[in-house]
């Protein structure tokens, strides 16, 4: 592999191990607080439960996330020098401001969860709330840096010297506000599918305790309504940040859709692969016009395409996959939420049949899966840039080698972790099983 | 005062910050695997009371020590990150197990043993490397071929300058964190803890002024230029030992608080923080106006004037916010004698 390639496998492993645990982090709180909000509204003291375990889940998946956060945030420096010598003059504000948003989330978060009984509830609102705050503005501000790559203002590039630097026009580019609603969207959406899938696999297990499924039935259904309106409007805001590719970054947009011939009443194509021999994309579903209509409203509108850019500057033409299992996860998820609403608001069941349980157990892994090809996505879209056509990633990679072994043993890390994870979250849970805490009246 | 000193200033306040308050955290992870078998003495459960809340918060100093670096000396960024791939991997790497292993071993106490032990390894691996930082900015151990930076493993680790370093930084971990946890139980007037972390102190200190000399002796032959600069500021590493004798002494002064008790821990505790203080601006003052010497200056790597501009309004603003937060968290954790003295719940 070449030195790059490794580069970008190493620092994209570690994205894709870290940002499972940062949308769960950004989404998991919303969720508590949520709940903390329902049990002071309800005094129903079974959403205070919901609160407290999952508060010793979040601390537990914190516990990952800060130090892969941490991990990440250095190797950015330590992988990409050259980029980050840039950010530093350019970009700086975003990194520095989220260090408050971090220093907030950590505060409050171990006083929530060390001083909990101690403080009095409005403080542990107040706190709760904070480390909401604190964990979406870290993400809002890190995908800042995120949109800035994509669409860079702020600053010119005149004989290998940064000139006319205006950091905070840097800060509001353009693709910030549209860029980072979706990211924070999409993680609320999977924090509440991950509960729902939590809830409806304890549910299925738990088929002969009322108890227990009337508990799990609450965290269900406030996991699916909260997961299908942040679904609607993660689909609503997605649609935003495709125009936003239209007009600042077509030939991602192109990549995205395998569209190589400049048109108008362009076709939107679903599924297959592109093919650049062929320059075609095959096994697809072909709906005439709709790219045009969904890129300007219009069925006029002229969407560019590959064949208008030296090929050097296509981005790999397998984004199209990643993108289609994107949007096709984010749309089977909003369904979901919908069929469920229908089946219990308008069909008024309050049972609802294995099948659709089983398919509610797939929405959290579904959502996190999402999360990591749009990520995937709009990095790899973004390629051959680090600075969309300012800076190439080649140019600001380390001149360090060796990286072929770190990339191992940062992985096996990973891989570690992830198993710790999972048997530390399964010890615990089975030590404090959900029967020793429930009130038995109803 | 120049831009770039405010930068580099905010800079050292962050790092020396870090250093207290990690030193803490790394050596209280170590001593609560020393006395984990000793459940009589209540040692292990004073550190891990002190340590639970407060790692997070140690933790975001250092990202805030990076992001310092990166925004503040971009042009020096660019050799650090060069030069420090793989301590610095190294270093990620053992924060992270450090970290995510103090927080399972709380929830999971089927593998607490394994995981104290990892997290008291780790308390001493961590800052050996962390430290190691310095001796590489001295610029012996760079070697810069066709432009291209890289770092000489071999001669940083044939070098008695960086184990004079790695010595300092493990003695000091152990006598800060002792220090410290002497202080904290004596507030929570668990005596036997007490008396044990009182007596670590007072075996470490002598050995983490030994250190500290050792650095100065080895880097007379290493980095004469810092040397030279450092003993031209001879009264702060004066005011520096005058301190550490008087953390000394104060820890032989009977005790307000109890009657044939001994020692003040809370004054020593401040003194010694001081004497860090004193010691680390004299070696900081004398290493300027070099970041890596002698080829990256605080100059030199200097972020864009706007943009540091732009960074220190967001700094004073961020820092007024956030000051309520800390001392809101100082009063619950080290202030509340609830907490501190509370056997678990």
């Amino acid at each position: 592999m070449d030195h790059v390639l490794t580069a970008r496998t190493l620092f994209g492993t570690t994205m894709a191990f870290h940002i499972i645990f940062a949308t769960l982090g950004v989404g998991i709180p919303f969720m508590i607080l949520l709940a903390e909000l329902l049990y002071q509204k309800t005094k129903d003291s079974d959403y205070a439960l919901m609160a407290n375990r999952w508060t010793k889940a979040l601390a537990i998946l914190l516990g990952v996330a800060i130090p892969s956060g941490t991990i990440a945030g250095v190797q950015l420096s330590l992988l990409w020098p050259g980029f980050m010598e840039v950010i530093g003059k350019v970009m700086a504000l975003p990194f520095q401001i989220e260090i408050y948003a971090f220093f907030v989330e950590a505060l409050f978060l171990s006083i929530y969860v060390y001083a909990a009984n101690r403080i009095s509830p409005t403080m542990r609102i107040v706190s709760l709330t904070f480390v909401a705050i604190g964990a979406a503005a870290s993400a809002i501000l890190i995908t800042n840096v995120h949109a800035f790559e994509g669409t860079p203002t702020g600053f010119r590039i005149e004989n290998g010297q940064i000139v006319d630097v205006d950091p905070w026009k840097a800060f509001f580019n353009p693709s910030f506000a549209v860029t980072a609603t979706h990211v924070v969207l999409s993680a609320y959406m999977t924090g509440a599918f991950t509960i729902a899938s939590i809830s409806a696999y304890k549910m299925l297990k738990n088929k002969h305790n009322e108890r227990i499924q009337l508990f799990h039935k609450k965290a269900l259904m406030l996991g699916l309504t909260v997961g299908g309106v942040f679904s609607l409007l993660t689909a609503i805001n997605g649609h935003e940040s495709a125009q936003l590719l239209h007009e600042y970054q077509p030939e991602k947009l192109a990549a995205a859709e395998g569209l190589f011939e400049t048109q108008s009443h362009a076709p939107l194509v679903i599924g297959g692969f592109t093919d650049r021999e062929t320059q075609t994309v095959k096994w697809g579903i072909e709906i005439p016009w709709l790219l045009s209509f969904l890129a300007g409203n219009r069925f006029d509108t002229i969407v560019v395409g590959l064949n208008d850019f030296p090929e050097e500057w296509w981005p790999p033409l397998f984004v199209h996959t990643l993108f289609n299992a994107m949007v096709g996860i984010g749309m089977f998820l909003l369904l979901l939420s919908i069929v469920g609403f229908i089946w219990h608001r308008i069909r008024k069941q309050h049972i609802f049949p294995n099948w659709f349980m089983w398919t509610v157990v797939t929405a959290g892994p579904l959502a996190l899966l999402g999360i990591e090809f749009g990520w995937i996505f709009a990095c790899t879209g973004r390629q051959p840039w680090v600075i969309y056509r300012m800076m190439t990633t080649a140019e600001a990679v380390t001149q360090s080698t060796n990286l072929g072994t770190l990339f191992l043993l940062f992985t096996s890390i990973y891989v570690f972790l992830l198993v710790a994870v999972v048997l530390v979250l399964r010890s615990y849970f089975r030590r404090h099983p959900i029967e020793q805490h429930l009130p038995t009246h109803m | 005062m120049t831009d770039e000193l405010i930068a580099i200033s905010i800079l050292w306040g962050f790092i020396f910050i870090y250093a207290v308050m990690a030193t803490m955290d790394f050596g209280a992870g170590f001593w609560s695997m020393v006395y984990m078998n000793r459940p009589q003495t209540k040692a292990t459960k004073i550190a891990n009371r002190y340590l639970s809340p407060t790692w997070e918060v140690t933790n975001v100093f250092i990202v805030a020590i990076v992001v310092a670096i990166v925004s503040f000396f971009p042009g020096a960024t660019f050799m650090l990150g060069t030069i420090l791939l793989i301590p610095g991997s190294i270093i990620l790497l053992l924060l992270t197990i450090r970290s995510a292993f103090l927080v399972f071993s709380h929830v999971a106490p089927k593998y607490e043993k394994v995981l104290v032990y990892i997290s008291g390894i780790s308390g001493l691996l961590i800052p050996a490397f962390l430290i190691s930082v310095l001796p590489i900015t001295h610029g012996s151990f760079v070697e810069t071929v066709n432009g291209v930076s890289r770092l000489r493993l071999d001669r940083l680790f044939t070098s008695p300058h960086e184990y004079a370093f790695i010595a300092f930084a493990i003695t000091s971990t152990l006598f800060l964190s002792s220090l410290l946890l002497a202080d904290y139980s004596n507030e929570a007037n668990e005596i036997e803890a007490y008396t044990i972390y009182h007596r670590d102190a007072l075996i470490i200190g002598p050995f983490a002024l030994l250190s500290s000399i050792l650095i100065m002796v080895t880097m007379r032959n290493e980095a004469r230029w810092l040397y030279d600069g450092m003993m031209a500021r001879w009264p702060w590493l004066v005011a520096s030992v005058i301190l550490f004798l008087l953390a000394g002494g104060a820890l032989f002064l009977p005790s307000w608080k109890r009657k044939n008790g001994r020692g003040m821990p809370r004054l020593a505790v401040v003194a010694i923080v001081l004497q860090y203080f004193c010691a680390s601006y004299a070696y900081g003052k004398a290493h300027l106006p070099y970041m890596i010497y002698p080829n990256m200056t605080i100059e030199s790597g200097f972020t864009h004037p706007n943009t540091f501009r732009a960074l220190f309004a967001t700094y004073i603003v961020g820092f007024a916010i956030l000051f309520p937060g800390f001392i809101y968290f100082w009063r619950l954790f080290m202030k509340d004698r609830r907490y501190v003295a509370n056997d678990e719940k």
